[in-house]
């Protein structure tokens, strides 16, 4: 793996396999009383959010926690950052206070691999959502979600997604989630098919590795999983579409949609929902609907992640005794 | 009076020749030239071209000196080989009235690197709703011919229209800064395969099209010529490229970045190369590099665009616009054209002296290399091999997207009015 984590196409397929495997470990250890691994004991992570996120920003801290890591939140709302210090600056801050790991969300498309290469600081860059770009934990989590519903918890183990057909439905063109799904998915062998008002997905995307279609109905039948993304009302104020109710009518997933899709089939969504508007209240509530579960794997994923990105070839307490045995 | 004998170099990439500068102006030309009382320039393999002219050149002064002033961007300009710039209206305050551009015009005559002949605004505060005092400025001492809110587009038909026609009287010229404000809300960089990828706000190019092909049509209809400035893609050059085929007098510039560089650079999300118009794609470029040779796009124009380190060492979207271009212009069009053998050195002349100069109006530049003429004068070496480090730079700022790059040529001698600016590669 590469030693940050800015791009689902960072990741190949073994790299990817593997923090799914990771995962799968460490949601057997959410079973057991103490939740708690010492691997990054001493570790300082900090949690670099210069964007409003309540759920990445919990589960980032929730999986850091139970990797014993210490952990520093940073929100852009009452810092300097809002004082018109630059993100040079706050890098360079964090850097001199040792800290060994940065997870960044970020609403410009792009700071995170300019934190990662830019010099500012030496400490893996874990991107946690930037912009209309990347959030490449996403689209781990929701692979290992599919993994699990569509293949097994312990079947499994060493697979990817090969042969399963995704449809992603909704606003491609802002969606970090659907760009980090269309790569992820593809390296796991799947096939994804985006769904969305032609408006809605940019110029360009024939270059993606996936189908483009602008009718759900017609994509329903033939899918393992299907993927609502969020779509924000003010769309509409910039003509991206007419009314609310029209895009509810041609985009949105009702109960007799979901009728549609093949029995094993699941409905995912990254959160939060806009109910009435991508997806009905039915469909949010129904056992098909794995967006809970998302969350729960969320935390697991990410738990994976930063294991591998900051402990994962040494032993969870190093012993100096084990150090002269190796070599 | 001071004398100059540049011995044995190839005029306009041509013939050898001595050229002898008497004061201000080219005294003879000829072989075997006596050299008494006269400072000797050994010019052997080197070419000698008339002072470049930048149609379009930002020196920041009055408002931004922190990025550049009219001393440096001169001193640039003289570095690069150029003799006279443009310099562009959207300072702080706008260069929107016969004080503002007075001001700038006189800080080029003070400091003597470089004739500064100021651009006037359009409108007012660049605003794109009420035309500044177009003629004040044109009767001014600065004597404006060129009229520009670069930087924004005069996006009103009606405003563009009134504006072509009323510098008719005094024959000026408007160059529109082609983007249609609309379609580039938020944009970043060009819309296409990369800002798909990235998720950066897409550029269209449609967005520069629909305003040339608007402007030449309202040139043809009232009468007018209109300049266009910074053309990016294949199909502005299309449109331009039927324009003159119908008659209109519509004249081009392209910059040498968009000749050399496309928006797969953009991957590094270094602001280095967030510059607007964007850069488009590899099609785009070998579009604008035939168009330049078959001189669909008359001239090349720096868009010299200093910034603080600042405004570019930071996250994309927040960076500002823009590259410095004075001192590699030369060299990148070396590389881009005439290496390629689209270009022979008697075009470049025309590409980046001659016809700049015409456009423009700037007397006594852009004047053929012949006794009688001004001395304003540039000797390239074109065997010269180097890589670009912006420590070099005589201007204040340093952001240029070929740092660290190859690039073929050096200006060693730059002369205005006789006086030597620039003497072997270094500034006077």
């Amino acid at each position: 793996m590469k030693r940050h984590l800015i791009s689902a196409a960072d990741l190949t397929r073994d790299d990817a396999v593997l923090v799914l495997d990771t995962a799968e470990e460490m949601a057997r250890m959410a079973d057991r009383p103490i939740k708690k691994l010492p691997t990054l004991r001493g570790r300082t992570i900090c949690n670099l959010f210069f964007e409003d996120s309540t759920r990445t920003r919990i589960s980032f801290e929730a999986a850091e926690k139970r990797l014993s890591a210490d952990v520093i939140n940073f929100s852009a709302k009452g810092s300097s950052v809002s004082k018109g210090e630059s993100l040079k600056d706050t890098a360079q801050t964090l850097a001199a206070m040792g800290v060994d790991a940065v997870v960044i969300r970020h609403s410009a498309s792009g700071a995170p691999y300019r934190l990662a290469n830019s010099g500012w600081i030496d400490a893996p860059v874990i991107n946690a959502g930037d912009g209309t770009h990347q959030h490449p934990t996403q689209a781990l989590l929701d692979a290992f979600t599919l993994r699990r519903r569509l293949v097994g918890h312990d079947a499994g183990i060493g697979q990817d997604l090969s042969g399963r057909r995704v449809t992603i439905v909704g606003d491609v063109l802002h969606s970090r989630v659907a760009r980090s799904n269309v790569d992820l998915l593809h390296t796991l062998g799947a096939e994804v098919t985006l769904v969305a008002p032609p408006t809605l997905v940019p110029v360009g995307v024939d270059s993606w590795p996936c189908e483009v279609s602008y009718d759900l109905d017609s994509a329903l039948p033939k899918c393992d999983a299907v993927m609502m993304l969020r779509v924000q009302r003010e769309r509409m104020n910039a003509a991206f579409f007419p009314t609310e109710r029209e895009y509810s009518r041609r985009y949105g997933l009702d109960a007799e949609r979901m009728a549609r899709i093949p029995e094993h089939a699941v409905v995912m969504h990254p959160g939060p929902m806009v109910r009435g508007m991508e997806i009905t209240a039915e469909v949010a509530d129904s056992p098909r609907c794995t967006v809970v579960e998302q969350v729960a794997n969320g935390v697991f994923t990410r738990m994976a992640v930063l294991y591998l990105l900051l402990g994962g070839n040494e032993p969870a307490v190093t012993q100096p005794s084990s150090r002269t045995e190796e070599k | 009076m001071s004398k100059t004998l540049i011995r044995g170099a190839k005029v306009l990439g041509g013939e050898v020749r001595d050229v002898l500068v008497d004061g201000e102006t080219i005294a003879e030309v000829g072989t075997g030239l006596s050299a008494e009382g006269a400072t000797v320039v050994e010019a052997e393999g080197l070419i000698l071209l008339p002072g470049l002219v930048d149609l379009h050149t930002h020196l920041r002064e009055p408002g931004r000196e922190d990025s550049e002033t009219v001393l440096t961007g001169t001193r640039a300009a003289a570095s690069g080989g150029y003799t006279a710039v443009f310099a562009m209206a959207n300072t702080f305050p706008v260069a929107d009235t016969a004080g503002v551009v007075e001001q700038v015009w006189r800080l080029g005559r003070e400091h003597g690197y470089c004739d500064v002949q100021p651009i006037g605004a359009v409108t007012v505060g660049l605003e794109g709703r009420k035309l500044a005092e177009l003629g004040a400025m044109h009767e001014s001492a600065a004597g404006v011919t060129v009229f520009s809110d670069d930087g924004k587009c005069v996006d009103d038909a009606v405003i563009m229209r009134r504006a072509l026609e009323y510098v008719k009287a005094f024959g000026g010229v408007v160059a529109q800064h082609a983007q249609e404000p609309r379609l580039t809300e938020g944009a970043q960089m060009n819309e296409g395969v990369v800002s798909a990828e990235l998720g950066l706000g897409g550029w269209p190019a449609v967005a520069e099209e629909s305003i040339i092909a608007r402007d030449v049509l309202l040139a043809e209809h009232v009468g007018s010529r209109v300049h266009i400035c910074h053309l990016s893609t294949a199909g502005s050059v299309e449109i331009v490229r039927w324009a003159k085929s119908r008659g209109i007098d519509v004249t081009a510039e392209v910059t040498p970045h968009h000749l050399l560089l496309t928006d797969e650079m953009v991957r590094t999300y270094d602001p280095v190369y967030k510059v607007n118009p964007p850069l488009r794609t590899e099609r785009d470029v070998t579009a604008l590099r035939e168009a330049l040779a078959d001189g669909t796009i008359d001239i090349v124009a720096t868009d010299h665009a200093p910034h603080p380190h600042e405004d570019k060492d930071c996250e994309w979207a927040a960076a500002a616009m823009g590259m410095v271009g004075l001192e590699t212009a030369l060299s990148v069009v070396q590389h881009t054209m005439v290496d390629t053998g689209l270009l022979d050195w008697a075009a470049v002349a025309d590409r980046m002296s001659f016809a700049p100069a015409r456009i423009g109006g700037a007397t006594g530049h852009g004047r053929p290399v012949s006794a009688g003429e001004p001395a304003n004068l540039t000797l390239v070496d074109p065997a010269y091999r180097g890589t670009v480090d912006p420590a070099d730079f005589a201007s204040r700022s340093r952001n240029t997207p070929y740092e660290g790059r190859e690039l073929p040529g050096r200006v060693t001698h730059t002369f205005l009015r006789g006086r030597a600016t620039l003497m072997d590669g270094k500034l006077a």
